[in-house]
């Protein structure tokens, strides 16, 4: 079963929801998708960690074989080949790694070599499992790294935390495709109303099943609250705006592994998002 | 010798901002002293549009492009065909030519990173 937590932009909390709950639910497999900075791992302190590569493949063209027929710069969909002084040059950043330059070449001047974008690691906090991807500084997209971490989660039976990148762009929707449930984390403000309509607008498109975590509740009015009801989705559970968490949070802690009454919320959505489940 | 601009239509008069997706080039020819309008082929290009367009004014024969602005794998492509970029000085494409014919345009340094790099992740 996969649980994938999700905001409509950074700082609501999915890190938080995604470590307490893994924290929670015993022999859990946590999964940091947020690739561009990861930072479960800085919480779960994961030990005996080993790294693997991962590579996208790119074009290689053996200048001594290309005729410069330009049908590679005409193939590309993405114009990631340019034909200048008789030379292809290739845009990598540029590249969706499609591999069709290399097959419609007819000098087969072209090949496909491996290029790394980032690494995937893995480790043990205590009855947690943690997967981490890491994408490059600099590099345009880490959809590949996802995958690799999709792959690896399918074949795992542990209940697994996917904690993914803000928004609702490519990666976001790679991180959800497999999960069985969606778990939205909403602010107590408008804009954050605003970005929780923004990512159930991608969670119903893709036709999941999807509760919210209302997180740094006030008593005040709460607009992602009034949306919930409004779009009838379930709230699981509710989250105080609470120093303790700040503290706890700043230190690097998880709550549920300190504080009862966190153990007890953390619970509480765990239940009742195995109850929609079902449901 | 021939200039590019980035324009909006056949019959404008004035500089589009984006190069790469500028729905025509004006092309001016100081031999003949007059104006060719083209079509720029990678102006709805899923990616890659200043990379494309390059290419296309590169296979025009073009020797300068004056724009406000140019990314830098446009840049990059322009520059390895010895064409030069100078940055624009007037909304207006005939002023910028008589800047150009007078001497008054500098290079284009300030390369702008893609805004457009999320497609597909």
């Amino acid at each position: 079963m996969k649980i994938a937590i999700l905001s409509g932009k950074g700082g609501t909390g999915k890190t938080f929801v995604s470590v307490n709950l893994a924290s929670i639910i015993l022999n859990s497999l946590y999964v940091d998708c947020d690739i561009e900075e990861p930072d479960g791992h800085l919480f779960l302190h994961p030990l005996n960690l080993t790294e693997n590569s991962v590579n996208v493949k790119i074009p290689h063209i053996d200048n001594t074989l290309c005729n410069d027929c330009r049908k590679c710069v005409e193939f590309c969909h993405f114009n990631a080949l340019a034909s200048i002084q008789h030379r292809i040059t290739l845009f990598k950043d540029v590249c969706h790694s499609c591999g069709g330059c290399s097959l419609i070449c007819p000098m087969n001047a072209i090949s496909e070599v491996d290029r790394k974008i980032g690494c995937i690691q893995r480790g043990i906090a205590g009855h947690i499992e943690v997967l981490t991807g890491m994408l490059n500084p600099g590099e345009t997209s880490g959809i590949s790294i996802i995958n690799r971490l999709m792959e690896i989660a399918n074949q795992s039976k542990r209940v697994t935390i996917i904690d993914c990148p803000p928004g609702s762009s490519c990666a976001v929707m790679e991180s959800i495709k497999d999960a069985d449930y969606c778990l939205i984390v909403a602010e107590p403000t408008i804009f954050g109303s605003s970005n929780l309509k923004m990512i159930h607008q991608l969670v119903s498109l893709l036709h999941k099943k999807c509760g919210i975590v209302l997180n740094k509740c006030l008593d005040e009015d709460n607009p992602s609250e009034e949306y919930a009801r409004q779009a009838k989705i379930k709230i699981v559970g509710q989250i105080p705006f609470d120093s303790y968490l700040a503290t706890a949070n700043s230190n690097g802690e998880i709550a549920v592994s300190k504080n009862e009454k966190y153990q007890k919320i953390f619970t509480s959505i765990y239940q009742n998002i195995l109850r929609e489940i079902k449901s | 010798m021939k200039i590019a601009i980035p324009t909006i239509n056949d019959l404008s008069i004035k500089v589009e901002t984006s190069f790469g997706r500028a729905p025509y080039y004006a092309i001016y020819d100081t031999e003949t002293k007059k104006y060719i309008y083209l079509q720029n082929i990678a102006c709805n290009s899923v990616g890659g549009a200043g990379i494309k367009a390059s290419q296309f004014l590169v296979d025009q024969k073009v020797d300068a492009v004056i724009a406000p602005r140019c990314g830098e794998n446009a840049m990059k492509v322009l520059t390895d065909a010895n064409i030069k970029v100078y940055q624009s000085t007037s909304p207006l494409i005939e002023n910028n030519i008589t800047d150009f014919l007078n001497d008054k345009l500098s290079l284009l340094n300030e390369i702008n990173t893609g805004l457009h790099r999320h497609h597909h992740g």
